[in-house]
C-alpha cells in the first residue's frame, strides 16, 4: 500500500512528459494555486476551529453524551459509540482518540471496536469539510447543508451498529 | 456560517458558566485559535504539494479523459453543470481521488471544483450544485478505508478488513440518507419560490 502513492506521482509526471507537457512550470503553477487557496481558506477555518475548540474544552459534548447514554441503552445502542458519534463530525481527532481508546479497553476484533471502526470509516469531519469547501469559494449562506450531512452521520452510526451485527456477528 | 459559529460559541459559554468549566474554555480558546494555524500550515504544504501534481494531470489532458469516464454517473447528480466545464472536470478527479482513498490530493481538486462553480453562480448563497458537492465531500466515499484497517491492526486486529462490506453499505446509505433528504429540500424550496 505505501508504494500507491509515489506510484501516482510518478505515473503523473511520466504522463506529462510522454505528453510533452512543461511538468515543471505546471507543478509551480499549481503550487502557486494551492498557496492562494489556503491564504484564501485560513480566516473562515481559523475562526471555525477556534469554535470548535471550544465546544469540546466546555465539555458540553460529554454531558450531551451522558444524558443520552439512557436512552441508546434502552433501545439496545452501544453507548460507548455515543461520545464517538458527537465528536465525529466537529473533531477528527478527536473521534481518533476516541476510537483508539475502544480498541484498547475492548480489544480491536470486539464488536464495539468493529462499529466504532464501521462509523471512522464511513464518515468524514463534517464541520471542517463544510467550512473549507464553502468559504474556497466565498459562500456565507450554506442553507441546508449541515442538516443533510449530519443526517448522513447519523445514518453511518445507526447502520454502523445494524451491519456489524448482521454480517460479522 | 454566522448562525453555526454564533451557536458554537454561545453554547460553550453557556455551558461552561453552568458546569463551572470556564477555566478550561479560556485556556481552550487560546489553544484552538493557535492550534489553528498549526494545522493550516501543516496541511499547506500537503495541499499545494498535492496542487501541483495535479495541475499537471489538469495540463497533459489526464483529468479530462478522466472526467469523461465519469460523466454518465455524474451528470444525474449535477444536471446543471455542463460536463464540458472545468467545473465538472474537477467534480469528477475530486471524487475519484476520494474513492481512491488519496484524501490529501482530493482537497485541492475540491476547492478548484467550488471555485469553478462559483463563477457560474456568482452569490454569496451555495447554489443546488456546490451543496451536492459538500455533501459527497462530507460522507466518506473511499473504496479502501485503509488509515482505520491500519490503526485496527496496529491495536492487534487479526483480519482489519473484515468491515468492509460494513463499512461500503453504511456509507452508501448515509450518502443516500444525505443527498436525498437535500433533493427534496431543494424541491420544496423551488415550490416556494414559484408558488409565491
Amino acid at each position: 500500500m505505501e508504494i500507491i502513492i509515489p506510484l501516482i506521482i510518478a505515473a503523473l509526471c511520466g504522463y506529462g512528459l510522454f505528453k510533452r507537457v512543461n511538468i515543471f512550470e505546471s507543478f509551480v503553477e499549481g503550487v502557486k494555486e494551492g498557496m492562494h487557496t489556503v491564504v484564501f481558506i485560513a480566516p473562515t477555518m481559523i475562526a471555525l476551529l477556534v469554535a470548535v475548540g471550544m465546544l469540546r474544552e466546555s465539555g458540553l459534548l460529554d454531558w450531551i453524551a451522558e444524558t443520552i447514554r439512557p436512552a441508546a441503552e434502552a433501545i439496545g445502542f452501544p453507548a460507548e459509540l455515543v461520545p464517538m458519534g458527537l465528536l465525529r463530525p466537529v473533531s477528527g481527532s478527536g473521534a481518533s482518540a476516541i476510537l483508539l481508546g475502544i480498541y484498547e479497553d475492548h480489544g480491536a476484533d470486539s464488536f464495539l471496536a468493529k462499529c466504532a471502526s464501521v462509523v471512522a470509516g464511513s464518515t468524514e469531519t463534517t464541520f471542517y469539510a463544510v467550512t473549507m469547501y464553502y468559504s474556497a469559494a466565498g459562500i456565507k449562506k450554506i442553507r441546508h447543508t449541515l442538516f443533510s450531512a449530519l443526517l448522513a452521520d447519523f445514518t453511518a452510526i445507526v447502520l454502523s451498529v445494524v451491519t456489524v451485527s448482521l454480517l460479522l456477528n | 456560517m454566522s448562525y453555526v459559529f454564533g451557536i458554537m460559541i454561545t453554547l460553550s459559554f453557556v455551558f461552561s458558566l453552568i458546569s463551572g468549566s470556564a477555566g478550561e474554555l479560556s485556556e481552550g480558546i487560546m489553544d484552538s485559535a493557535s492550534g489553528a494555524v498549526t494545522l493550516l500550515i501543516s496541511i499547506s504544504g500537503m495541499l499545494c504539494m498535492w496542487s501541483g501534481f495535479m495541475r499537471i494531470a489538469k495540463d497533459s489532458g489526464l483529468i479530462e479523459k478522466l472526467s469523461r469516464l465519469c460523466a454518465p454517473i455524474l451528470k444525474r447528480l449535477y444536471p446543471d453543470v455542463d460536463v464540458d466545464s472545468d467545473a465538472f472536470r474537477y467534480i469528477s478527479m475530486n471524487i475519484s481521488a476520494n474513492l481512491l482513498g488519496l484524501g490529501n490530493a482530493a482537497t485541492p481538486l475540491g476547492l478548484n471544483a467550488m471555485k469553478e462553480l462559483k463563477k457560474h453562480h456568482p452569490s454569496d448563497t451555495a447554489s443546488d450544485s456546490m451543496l451536492t458537492f459538500v455533501l459527497m465531500n462530507t460522507a466518506s466515499i473511499q473504496l479502501l478505508p485503509t488509515s482505520v484497517a491500519a490503526l485496527r491492526k496496529s491495536y492487534g486486529s487479526q483480519h482489519p478488513f473484515d468491515i468492509l462490506l460494513c463499512v461500503w453499505i453504511t456509507s452508501a446509505l448515509a450518502l443516500t440518507a444525505g443527498l436525498a433528504s437535500s433533493k427534496l429540500l431543494m424541491r420544496r424550496q423551488k415550490w416556494r419560490s414559484l408558488s409565491r
